[in-house]
C-alpha cells in the first residue's frame, strides 16, 4: 500500500534480474487487460504500483486479480523483450571521461567499447527525469566511482558509467556519471507521437558510430 | 486570443491543469495543480472544465495587463488581488476589461493560489496536458515559469452573465497549524520503534518546500535499527512522507516519480490540498487514520465537488 491511490506490489527483495522479469511479466498481463479502475501501471526494480481510483475500485478487487494473474504469468506468453538499438560515438569530445575510465580499469579505450557494447542491458527502471533508465549487467570491468565532482550541465544524450551501472541522459541535467561517449537519438522529444524510444523491460544494444555518422543523425534528430 | 501581458510574474507562477498520468513509467511526474480542489473551483466559477489550464501562484502574485475581455476567477491562498487598485474577493468571479491591471500582491493565508479564465489558458497540449515541468522543459509557457513580458493567451469562452461566487462557508480556511491525516506505510514496518513519535511530533514546514517535496524540520523519526539506510528504488506518490537519513521527514509531491528512501506514512489523497497551502514556518502534525478512513474522505470529498458543480448549475444555470 502507498496511500490511498497506489497499490504496492513486490515481487522479492534487491535488484536481480529474475525478480524484474517477473515484473515486467505482471506489467504486460495488466496493460494487455487494464482492469476498470486502474490509472496507471508504474514497474520499478522488484515492485510494481497500480494507481487506481478508489471510486470505482478496491485494493482488495486488484489484490485478486493480480492473484489471477500471478497464475497467468506461469503460462501466458509474455513476449521477448524488444531490443532497442542506441548508435553512440565513444570517446573524443563525447566522451571525455574515457580516459580517466582507461585509467582506473587499465583497459585501452577501445576495449571499453568492446566490453560496453557486448551486453543488451535490461532496463529495470524507468524514473528520476524523463526517460533515464535504471539499467542492469554493466560488466565489472567497467565498474568505477563516480566522478568526485558532478557536472553542472550534460548534455542530453550522454552516455556514461558509475559504479554498477550504466545508463544515458536524456535531456540536459547535472550529473557525477563517468561519461564515456553521447547518442545523436532524441531519447525525450515531448512533442513526438511517442516521446520514448523505450519502456521498462525492454533491453537497450550500444551500437558504436563514427563521428560522422553521429553528426548525420544528430542533425536529422534534433533539427 | 491575447488575453494577458506580464508586467511582474511574481517568483514562481506557471501555468497547469489536472496533469499527466499517461507516462508516469517514463519518469515523466503527475505535475499539475499542486492543490488540484482549488484549481476545479476556479475553473467551475468562471464555466470553464474543472482541467482547463490555469495559473498557480506560489507565495507572491504577478503584475498583469489585461488584453481582451474575460471573467477571472482567484482560488486557494487569500493573497489580496487587485483590479486597478480595487480590492477583488476571492472565490469569485469579476470581468477583467481590457486595459486594466490586476496585481496579486501576496499570500496572506495559504501559499498557492489559482487563476483561472474565461476558456482555459491557451498553451499545447503535451503529453495530455498543458501543465508545466520546469526540469524538464515542458508544458506551460515555453516549459518555464512566467517572465516579464510574457503574453499570454486564453481559449475560447462564453463570458458569464452576471458574477459567481462560491458560498461563504465552502471556502476552505488555511490554519498555520495543520493536521494532516495519513495511513501507514508503504515502509512503516522499518520504524516499528519510532512510528507512534511520528504520529504525536509536530514539524515545522522549512523553505525547502516546493513541487517536488516539502520538507519538514523537527524530531528526527527514528528507523528501526535493523533497517537498512536506503530502499531498492521503487516508484512514489504524492503525499509519501519519506525518512532519509538525517530522519527529517519529507513530503513527497507531483514532481517526483520514484525514491530510495523507506516512507513512514503517506498523506491522504483528501488532504493534499492542505499540504500545497502550507506555508514555511506552518507546523504540521500528522495524524494516523486506516485505509477505509482515507476512502471514505476522499468520497466525502468527491461529494462535496459534486455538491458545488450542482449548487452553481442551479443558481447561475450552465
Amino acid at each position: 500500500m502507498s496511500g490511498d491511490r497506489a497499490l504496492l506490489v513486490e515481487y522479492g527483495d534487491g535488484i536481480d534480474p529474475v525478480i524484474n522479469e517477473k515484473v515486467r511479466a505482471m506489467t504486460t498481463l495488466l496493460k494487455r487487460n487494464l482492469p476498470a479502475g486502474v490509472e496507471a501501471v508504474v514497474p520499478a526494480y522488484r515492485s510494481l504500483s497500480i494507481i487506481y481510483d478508489p471510486l470505482a475500485t478496491t485494493p482488495g478487487r486488484l489484490a485478486e486479480i493480480l492473484h489471477a494473474l500471478e497464475a497467468d504469468s506461469r503460462a501466458a506468453e509474455i513476449a521477448k523483450a524488444k531490443v532497442v538499438p542506441i548508435p553512440v560515438c565513444y570517446g573524443g569530445e563525447f566522451g571525455p571521461d574515457i580516459g580517466v575510465v582507461a585509467e582506473h580499469t587499465g583497459l585501452r579505450e577501445d576495449e571499453i567499447v568492446v566490453i560496453h557494447i557486448a551486453v543488451d542491458y535490461p532496463i529495470y527502471m524507468i524514473g528520476f527525469t524523463p526517460g533515464f533508465c535504471y539499467l542492469g549487467g554493466l560488466d565489472r570491468r567497467l565498474q568505477m566511482p563516480r566522478r568526485k565532482t558532478p557536472r553542472t550541465n550534460l548534455p542530453a544524450g550522454s552516455v556514461g558509467v558509475a559504479e554498477s551501472q550504466t545508463g544515458m541522459y536524456p535531456v540536459d541535467s547535472p550529473g557525477g556519471w563517468q561519461i564515456i561517449g553521447r547518442t545523436p537519438l532524441r531519447l525525450f522529444a515531448p512533442a513526438r507521437e511517442n516521446p520514448f524510444l523505450y519502456e521498462a523491460g525492454d533491453r537497450i544494444r550500444f551500437v558504436p558510430i563514427a563521428e560522422a555518422e553521429f553528426r548525420r543523425l544528430r542533425e536529422k534528430e534534433w533539427s | 486570443m491575447e488575453l494577458f501581458a506580464v508586467r511582474n510574474p511574481g517568483p514562481m507562477t506557471t501555468v497547469q491543469d489536472l496533469g499527466r498520468l499517461a507516462f508516469l513509467d517514463r519518469g515523466v511526474p503527475l505535475s499539475g495543480a499542486l492543490d488540484p480542489f482549488a484549481c476545479r473551483v476556479a475553473n467551475l466559477l468562471v464555466g470553464n472544465p474543472e482541467d482547463a489550464a490555469v495559473l498557480e501562484i506560489t507565495v507572491m502574485g504577478p503584475t498583469i495587463e489585461v488584453l481582451t475581455p474575460a471573467d477571472i476567477a482567484l482560488t486557494g491562498a487569500d493573497m489580496g488581488m487587485t483590479i486597478n487598485q480595487a480590492p477583488i474577493r476571492a472565490w469569485r468571479t469579476v470581468r477583467a476589461n481590457p486595459g486594466e491591471v490586476i496585481r496579486i500582491p501576496r499570500a496572506a493565508s495559504g501559499c498557492r493560489a489559482y487563476l483561472a479564465v474565461t476558456g482555459g489558458i491557451d498553451v499545447p497540449l503535451m503529453m495530455g496536458s498543458r501543465s508545466t515541468f520546469v526540469r524538464a522543459k515542458i508544458g506551460g509557457v515555453q516549459g518555464r515559469g512566467l517572465i516579464k513580458g510574457d503574453i499570454l493567451h486564453r481559449r475560447a469562452g462564453s463570458l458569464l452573465t452576471r458574477p459567481r461566487e462560491l458560498p461563504d462557508e465552502w471556502i476552505p480556511r488555511y490554519a498555520r497549524e495543520i493536521a494532516l491525516r495519513a495511513v501507514p506505510g508503504p515502509q512503516d514496518d522499518a520504524f516499528r520503534e519510532g512510528i507512534d513519535a511520528f504520529f504525536g511530533a509536530s514539524y515545522e514546514v522549512t523553505q525547502q518546500a516546493d513541487r517536488m517535496g516539502c520538507r519538514l524540520r523537527g524530531p528526527a523519526v527514528h528507523r528501526d535499527g535493523e533497517s537498512p539506510e536506503s530502499i531498492v528504488t521503487e516508484p512514489t506518490m504524492p503525499g509519501n512522507v519519506q525518512v532519509p537519513a538525517d530522519g527529517q521527514p519529507i513530503i513527497l509531491l507531483v514532481e517526483q516519480t520514484s525514491g530510495g528512501y523507506a516512507k513512514i506514512a503517506t498523506v491522504i489523497t483528501a488532504d493534499l490540498p492542505n499540504v500545497a497551502q502550507a506555508m514555511p514556518g506552518n507546523i504540521v502534525l500528522f495524524e494516523r487514520v486506516t485505509l477505509e478512513d482515507a476512502h471514505r474522505l476522499y468520497r466525502e470529498q468527491q461529494k462535496h465537488l459534486q455538491q458545488i458543480r450542482e449548487h452553481l448549475k442551479r443558481v447561475y444555470g450552465l
